[in-house]
């Protein structure tokens, strides 16, 4: 495997692979982070946004005659004035997807509830709330459409009347030889539905946006808190008729996003017109509630007609299902969803035949965006379900059945049917550490003992992988004519007037420590102390480096950014060697670099400091050693090495590296209530090369947290109306420190043999769980009466009604005993 | 309908041993007055509910949420936030250092309003229980960490204090 660390370091010290301080920590600590809505411009003016009550409904009328003449109103937006001043965002599918019309404010209908309809702008948010109160809309309610299958049906309400169809993308996935395995397996297993459920990650601090129009270049500046700003950009110049690099996006601390705040465009478009017509700073900071109902949320997705070949001893052979995704009212992010759950296709199994026959829709609900485990979440947690499903039917043990099917490390790297390439890992291992980690001999026992009292424990497994560094590539699947493929991040490396090291990189860290972790990196590279690197933190792409696929997302931080840091290090480190060689009149390979000084290896005395060789390059420059061109500032894009996917086939490398999780449960049931109780939990990973085993422990404890929360107490449930029920955290039950267990963890390492340094890119999670949950829930109705976990949201009262409908929730769960093709 | 013209009030508050006079809309809630008037951004907004706990005070020695109190209520009250947790020489104190250590933050937006939480809860109960701990920072979500280093860090602090027999800061 390739190596990060250079060969010819001075110092024998490391920093990639400890658990420094990070340096992000103080400032945090002390209230002194800069998050969006911490920043101030002289004369600002705020945005508040009056959001349709209904989740489907024609605009008859909007009057904002009273509201104009209230007490510190600059200006009102309706949507009216929106469809003159702005185009349709672009889609990233072609029609019918494409054809489906999205503005920043509702345009002559409402498609989903908390869709902003009027914005005000006024002296403060308070004034602007309260002309809110003065403006008549008059809303025709139609009816709604809140479910993916339904969203199908003929006669169903069309949330894009212009599209013709509910259908935003649809695509048949079709490799190996299904029919092939069902002939020939000894049984076949069908499911006839598992539902996903939608939640979402809530960030703790909401969308926020400080946003200056300045006329005499216009450019925009978005002081913000968007973690994909030239994603952003590529929808909003277009809209805006305005080239993309008028849009000057900077981030500073991000107070979590977990993919939520990447498709923030939107609101943004509202606040750049906003800023132009008044010609004012506008200031822009969502409410919880308005997040929750207007922000961003997860894929739901509907799997039916699940039909799995298996061999009597266990082994899966292939998966035919079809499924339906939820996209809510706008595609936006969408449809990469209906193609990036395929980085992952068999999950962490060896079976080879799959057939998906995959469908995403519209619905009157928010629009989704990536959420933590982004689409890969969903297919895993089916074929996991698939797994625990086929071991009970069958009468196998799950983790024999997991064990059975696991791709094993020998055949690393392995080629998934569809072409992905996981680059290394063990997963036996990871399991059998999970299992020691929860004792599992001793919970067997228990559970054991536990019968007749009322109290019934349940042990689970979830397997999962954590694919990161996409391959752009992989949206040609979804529209062929998308001018995407590969990845990169950016980095530049320099010293400074004085001598000083100063690191950028494109990214927007949204709590994953990139300042500590790229200071590591140089500091290994230039024989430094992390605390001489200074690393100036966020996104700006008027003054600082940036590809368009900067940004924080999809768990590629550690092979891009830190790659594009290494590789700008590197080059530094040329010049700063050759600079040194000619000043200090010896050999470049005599050269060594240590606490800020380059010398002469084994003549200390012959030395020059950086503040020396910064001053002849940038102030002194007439006593540069002949013959050198050296500007000791170094920028280096990172690339990984991908090929545009094969569209046709549907195959292809879809991200770099692949991370494993693999997390094991166990939970209480009591029979009464249907309360589930986590008695013990345990996550192990294997993220390649650690560069700060302590960041990427604390990223497994999160995504545990979040999944913990998902699988037992977090859902956005709308009713027939399209009224979001849970649109705040009285009604969103986000997880407390009460609910989540002192889980336990473990890592092991199999670097990567694909990255710049080992390391796998990881974060995400893969929801492992939830998937683990669904499992021990599942062992729990095995000792009962077999009842089959179909959705992904397990309340008491759930657990409870399976608990009492074990029938009911069996029914179209069949096993066949020989394969008579679809 | 609510157009009712702002009325304002002028109001004294102290804030980490500074008293403030400032002149407020009467409905600024508390945080707000803290972010904006006083300029002390350390106090974050982040619900409109009272349930996210990132505004978490300490206001005349009993914790509560600034969200949930207006400034003019705040009229003569002594007021801890964040910015006054450091050393006085500005180094970290030993609940920040334990925060910092555990590695209890990622993105630090929750990690003010937790901190307080914990300063309170050491103050009442300066040997909790790992439940007594949870149940102390149960109003503060945090949506990073799982709460895993955060209980941590408290049992850690909690751990040194008892060591050394002083009063957590």
């Amino acid at each position: 495997m390739s190596t990060v660390f250079t060969d010819n370091k001075t110092d024998t010290i490391r920093w990639t692979g400890k658990s420094i301080p990070r340096k992000e920590d103080d400032r945090l600590l002390k209230g002194q982070g800069r998050f969006a809505d911490d920043i101030r411009r002289h004369n600002e003016a705020h945005v508040y946004l009056l959001r349709s009550p209904y989740g489907h409904a024609r605009i008859r009328s909007i009057d904002v005659s009273v509201a104009n003449e209230a007490p510190g109103v600059i200006y009102i937006l309706t949507g009216e004035e929106v469809a003159v001043l702005q185009k349709p965002f672009m889609e990233i599918a072609p029609p019918p997807g494409g054809l489906m019309e999205d503005y920043c404010l509702a345009v002559g209908k409402v498609h989903f509830m908390g869709e902003p309809v009027v914005a005000i702008l006024a002296e403060t948010e308070e004034l602007g709330r309260d002309a809110a109160d003065l403006i008549e809309i008059d809303y025709e309610p139609l009816p709604a459409v809140v479910d993916g299958q339904a969203a199908l049906q003929a006669g169903a309400p069309l949330v894009h009347e212009e599209a013709g169809t509910n259908v935003v993308w649809h695509g048949v996935y079709d490799w190996g030889d299904i029919e092939g395995s069902i002939a020939k397996a000894d049984k076949v297993v069908k499911i006839d539905r598992l539902h996903f459920h939608r939640f979402t990650s809530t960030p703790i601090e909401c969308n926020a946006a400080v946003v200056e129009y300045y006329p005499g270049s216009g450019e925009y500046t978005f002081w913000c808190n968007n973690t994909m700003p030239q994603f952003a950009a590529m929808f909003m110049g277009p809209a805006l008729g305005i080239p993309t690099d008028r849009l000057h996006f900077v981030t500073q601390d991000i107070g979590g996003s977990f993919g939520n705040k990447i498709t923030t465009y939107v609101y943004l478009t509202i606040c750049a017109i906003l800023a132009k017509k008044s010609g004012r700073p506008v200031k822009w900071t969502e409410y919880r509630t308005d997040h929750i109902l207007g922000g961003s949320h997860g894929n739901e997705r509907t799997f039916s007609d699940i039909v799995v070949p298996v061999m009597a001893d266990g082994t899966i052979l292939g998966i035919s299902a079809a499924a339906i995704d939820d996209a809510g009212a706008f595609p936006r992010y969408e449809p990469l969803g209906s193609v990036i759950w395929s980085q992952v296709v068999p999950n962490v199994y060896r079976f080879r035949d799959v057939r998906i026959d995959f469908t995403q829709v519209v619905t009157n609900k928010c629009p989704v965006g990536p959420n933590r485990g982004y689409s890969r979440l969903q297919h895993m947690w089916m074929v996991e379900r698939v797994v625990d499903i086929v071991a009970q039917e069958l009468h196998l043990d799950p983790v024999a059945v997991r064990k059975q099917n696991y791709i094993l490390p020998e055949q690393m790297p392995y080629e998934t049917p569809n072409g992905c390439v996981y680059d290394s890992g063990d997963y036996p291992r990871c399991l059998d550490m999970a299992l020691e980690l929860i004792d599992y001999p001793k919970w067997r026992e228990r559970q054991q003992t536990a019968r007749g009292t009322g109290k019934i424990i349940g042990i689970g497994i979830g397997s999962t992988l954590d694919s990161g560094t996409n391959n752009f590539g992989q949206a040609r699947i979804i529209n062929p004519q998308l001018p995407f493929s590969g990845n990169g991040e950016v980095s530049n490396v320099k010293l400074d007037l004085y001598g000083e090291v100063v690191v950028t990189i494109g990214t927007t860290p949204q709590g994953q420590g990139h300042e500590t972790t790229a200071a590591q990196v140089v500091s290994d590279i230039l024989g430094l102390h992390p605390d001489q690197v200074r690393v100036l933190i966020g996104h700006d792409n008027a003054r600082n480096v940036y590809t368009g696929f900067s940004g924080t997302y999809a768990s590629q931080f550690a092979v891009t950014g830190l790659g594009a840091v290494q590789g700008a290090a590197e080059k530094l480190r040329r010049e700063i060697v050759q600079l040194a060689a000619g000043v200090l009149q010896a050999d470049e390979s005599e050269i060594a670099l240590r606490d800020g000084s380059a010398f002469v290896q084994g003549q200390e005395e012959r030395a020059i400091p950086f503040i020396g060789l910064a001053n002849i390059v940038f102030a002194n420059n007439a006593t540069m050693p002949p013959g050198l061109d050296v500007s000791l500032n170094c920028t280096y894009t990172y690339r990984p090495p991908f090929k545009v996917p094969d569209v046709e086939k549907k195959f292809g490398n879809l991200t770099l590296t692949y991370s494993t999780q693999i997390h094991a449960s166990v939970v209480e049931v009591d029979e009464e209530t249907g309360q589930t109780t986590i008695l013990d939990y345990a996550a192990v990973d294997d993220s390649g090369r650690l560069i700060h085993p302590q960041i990427v422990e604390g990223q497994v404890h999160g995504a545990a947290g979040l999944g913990i929360g998902a699988a037992l107490y977090e859902a956005l449930e709308y009713d027939e109306e399209g009224q979001l029920l849970t649109s705040n955290f009285y009604g969103y039950k986000a997880v407390t420190a009460i609910d989540v267990p002192m889980m336990k963890t473990a890592a092991i390492e199999s670097p990567s043999p694909f990255s710049p340094n080992g390391a796998k890119g990881m974060g995400e999670g893969g929801g492992a769980p939830l998937h683990a949950i669904c499992s021990a829930l599942q062992d729990v109705m095995r000792q009962k009466s077999g009842a089959i976990i179909k959705d992904s949201y397990n309340p008491s009262e759930r657990v409870y009604w399976l608990l009492q409908n074990a029938e009911k929730s069996r029914q179209g769960v069949s096993v066949e005993e020989s394969g008579h093709g679809l | 309908m609510s157009n009712t013209p702002s009325v304002s009030r002028s109001v004294a508050v102290t804030v980490n041993g500074t008293t403030y006079q400032r002149d407020v809309a009467a409905r600024t809630l508390l945080v707000h007055f803290l972010r904006e008037n006083l300029n002390l951004t350390g106090t974050h907004f982040g619900c409109d509910t009272g349930h996210c706990g990132s505004c978490t005070v300490i206001a005349n020695g009993k914790l509560i949420k600034s969200c949930m109190m207006l400034a003019v209520q705040a009229d003569g009250a002594q007021i801890e936030t964040v910015e006054g947790l450091a050393e006085p020489d500005g180094s970290l104190s030993p609940l920040q250092q334990a925060f910092s250590d555990a590695h209890a933050l990622q993105c630090g937006f929750c990690t003010p309003g937790l901190m307080l939480a914990s300063k309170y809860l050491l103050e009442h109960n300066p040997n909790p229980t790992e439940e007594e701990i949870r149940r102390g920072i149960k109003g503060n979500l945090c949506r990073c960490t799982g709460y895993v280093n955060i209980v941590r860090a408290i049992q850690n602090i909690a751990a040194d204090s008892a060591e050394k027999g002083d009063l957590v800061k």
